[in-house]
């Protein structure tokens, strides 16, 4: 940690970069923090419990500025830095990641060379909570996956902070907000919400690299991280590639080739 | 105003007397993980264990989307049917806690301050609140802070404040209190004389309101809302479980000659919120959001409604995704 914090605070007043992106206390668990100045980097905070993808700040020009700028990543935010790269979101000269291995170690990252081979040693895994809700929602028929995900959904009041929490959602107007045709009824429903909730997985396969941020923001207790992450799973095998594992340009689902074996249409 | 004692198989017949009188009682329930206001039957439903639900009580009085009145179009004509006010069921919030019954007030503020919102009074005029105060609180709660109290009876219609014996001091407080316990007058027995402050938590004031109003009058182009709010991403969910947030949308659902129009939650923390047809948005970074919230609920809404925007439930402070805590930053302000 002190590490991180005499890395940071160095950067900044080396001006490599003009700002941090990173972690302070926060009043229940860590959150995020920016660090313009050395003096703020004493507030930096690394360590497991430092689970927001920050890399949800890094498509925000009033935030990050026009400089160069470092971000704190965990493996998850990492992944998601590779996903806006592939996307052509973010740039090599503007961004430093700064991550802790395995071992403890500081590790700096500068190319997207670098990060795709740091993720790489990583394998992505289903974690407990995802393991058990999966699970049991694989056990059960159509009919019950519909009513169970309806039950879900009516509880959704449209605060949109599963959109808000993604990194991957920098649309500057999203799907919902298109009125001329108004495609999703915009109003909290059961069906409205079903609705805004099956395009954003739509739009979120082949992309979503299963960081678990919108779960984790949903204030009613949703697990819509869940979706993305199923059909994460149910695309990565039939397209070969793992979203946020280094990957060439271009997305599953946006970019049609000769050979997509379209075994998924059925 | 009148105060009772109840016992504990007292509140329970009593329960049973409101349900089987035909209204709909919502209570906290735990389900899914959380707890909120959901429609209950029975008293053993309710949830005992808890400090706040998720959401508040709002949705009782100002639904999260409601139609404002439907149309057809037929040979030429138009029909309209508006909104029915005597649709409204008689609703009882049972167990709301003082912090929830108080932001009636600032929602009615709002909602009548330049003409008479008739969905809002119609649920107002048939919804009953039953308030239990609080002998617990959290490092979010702060009502002290904003003219409120765990025992605070402004808004209930009765208070239950709950005895080491199961029975509660039952503070009926408005004729709508009234009419409630003269659905089993018989279990309201005598006062018994215990003071009710000693059951309620302590919850010492955390900021002064007049002296976050002062630093706010001059605080609007201060550098604090750039600071404060660079972490937040922009949802909606500190104003969706906010007792008192009152930001709505106009929508039209049309299908051919017939629609509806319809009334729903919205929040000026969104980007969208201000955005005008031209492109101009007034409200362009999140920073200017932020302040507005802030500036709404502790400066304009005191200065314009006398009423302050904020009830110190602490909800926004629990919901928000990367902890922007409402005490934290008002408390911050009033010490610059």
């Amino acid at each position: 940690m002190e590490k991180i914090r005499e890395r940071a605070a160095t950067l900044l007043a080396e001006g490599v970069v003009t700002l941090v992106l990173g972690y302070e206390e926060g009043t229940k668990r860590p959150r995020p923090l920016f660090c313009r100045n050395s003096e703020s980097a004493r507030k930096l905070i690394f360590d497991s419990r430092c689970i927001h993808n920050l890399a949800v700040y890094l498509t925000k020009k009033e935030l990050v500025g026009k400089d160069r700028f470092a971000v704190i990543a965990p493996i998850a935010t990492l992944r998601s830095i590779m996903q806006l790269y592939v996307e052509n979101q973010l740039s090599e000269d503007k961004l430093l990641v700064l991550t802790v291995d395995p071992s403890g170690e500081l590790r700096e990252l500068v190319t997207f060379e670098d990060i795709a081979g740091y993720v790489e040693q990583f394998e992505l895994k289903r974690g407990e909570r995802e393991q058990e809700i999966l699970s049991k929602i694989d056990e059960m028929s159509r009919e019950e996956r519909w009513k169970f995900w309806m039950e879900e959904m009516s509880h959704c009041f449209k605060c949109y902070a599963c959109r808000s929490a993604c990194p991957l959602c920098y649309c500057s107007k999203c799907v919902v907000e298109v009125n001329r045709p108004q495609w999703i009824n915009p109003w909290p429903a059961p069906l409205a919400n079903m609705e805004w909730h099956i395009n954003r997985a739509m739009h979120m396969v082949g992309r979503c690299t299963a960081c678990g941020a919108c779960g984790d923001a949903c204030p009613v207790g949703i697990p819509i991280d869940l979706i993305t992450r199923k059909m994460m799973e149910d695309m990565a095998p039939e397209f070969g590639y793992i979203p946020g594992q280094p990957a060439k340009k271009g997305n599953a689902l946006s970019t049609w080739k000769l050979d997509d074996r379209e075994q998924f249409i059925r | 105003m009148e105060t009772k004692y109840i016992s504990q198989s007292g509140i329970e017949q009593w329960f049973n007397a409101i349900i089987t009188s035909g209204k709909r009682v919502y209570a906290p329930v735990n389900s899914r993980g959380q707890i909120d206001f959901k429609l209950v039957k029975n008293l053993n439903e309710v949830s005992s264990e808890y400090i706040q639900t998720t959401q508040s009580i709002k949705a009782s009085v100002y639904p999260k989307a409601e139609v404002l009145f439907s149309y057809e179009k037929v040979n030429g004509k138009v029909n309209l049917t508006d909104f029915d006010p005597e649709s409204v069921p008689e609703t009882v919030m049972w167990k709301v806690h003082p912090c929830d019954a108080a932001g009636f007030k600032p929602l009615s503020a709002i909602f009548n301050w330049d003409g008479a919102d008739k969905l809002h009074n119609a649920h107002l005029a048939k919804t009953s609140l039953v308030s239990f105060s609080c002998a617990s609180a959290d490092e979010s709660c702060f009502c002290t802070s904003v003219n409120g109290s765990p025992g605070n009876t402004a808004g209930s219609d009765i208070q239950l404040t709950m005895l080491p014996d199961g029975g509660a001091i039952a503070e009926i407080l408005t004729s709508r209190g009234g009419e409630l316990a003269a659905l089993l007058p018989s279990v309201f027995e005598a006062d018994k004389g215990v003071k009710k402050e000693k059951y309620l938590v302590d919850l010492p004031a955390r900021f002064s309101l007049e002296e976050v109003n002062t630093k706010l009058s001059k605080a609007f182009n201060s550098t604090v809302w750039k600071e404060q709010s660079e972490r937040c991403i922009g949802c909606g969910a500190c104003a969706f479980v906010c007792p008192t947030c009152a930001c709505f949308d106009i929508q039209e659902d049309v299908h051919g000659s017939k629609g509806r129009r319809i009334r729903c939650w919205d929040a000026c923390g969104f980007a969208m919120f201000t955005l005008h047809t031209s492109g101009h948005n007034p409200r362009e970074h999140q920073s200017q959001r932020w302040r507005q919230r802030i500036l709404h609920k502790f400066s304009y809404m005191p200065e314009r409604l006398g009423v302050v925007g904020c009830t110190g439930c602490g909800r926004c402070s629990r919901a928000c995704p990367v902890d922007m805590n409402i005490l934290e930053h008002i408390t911050s302000i009033a010490q610059q």
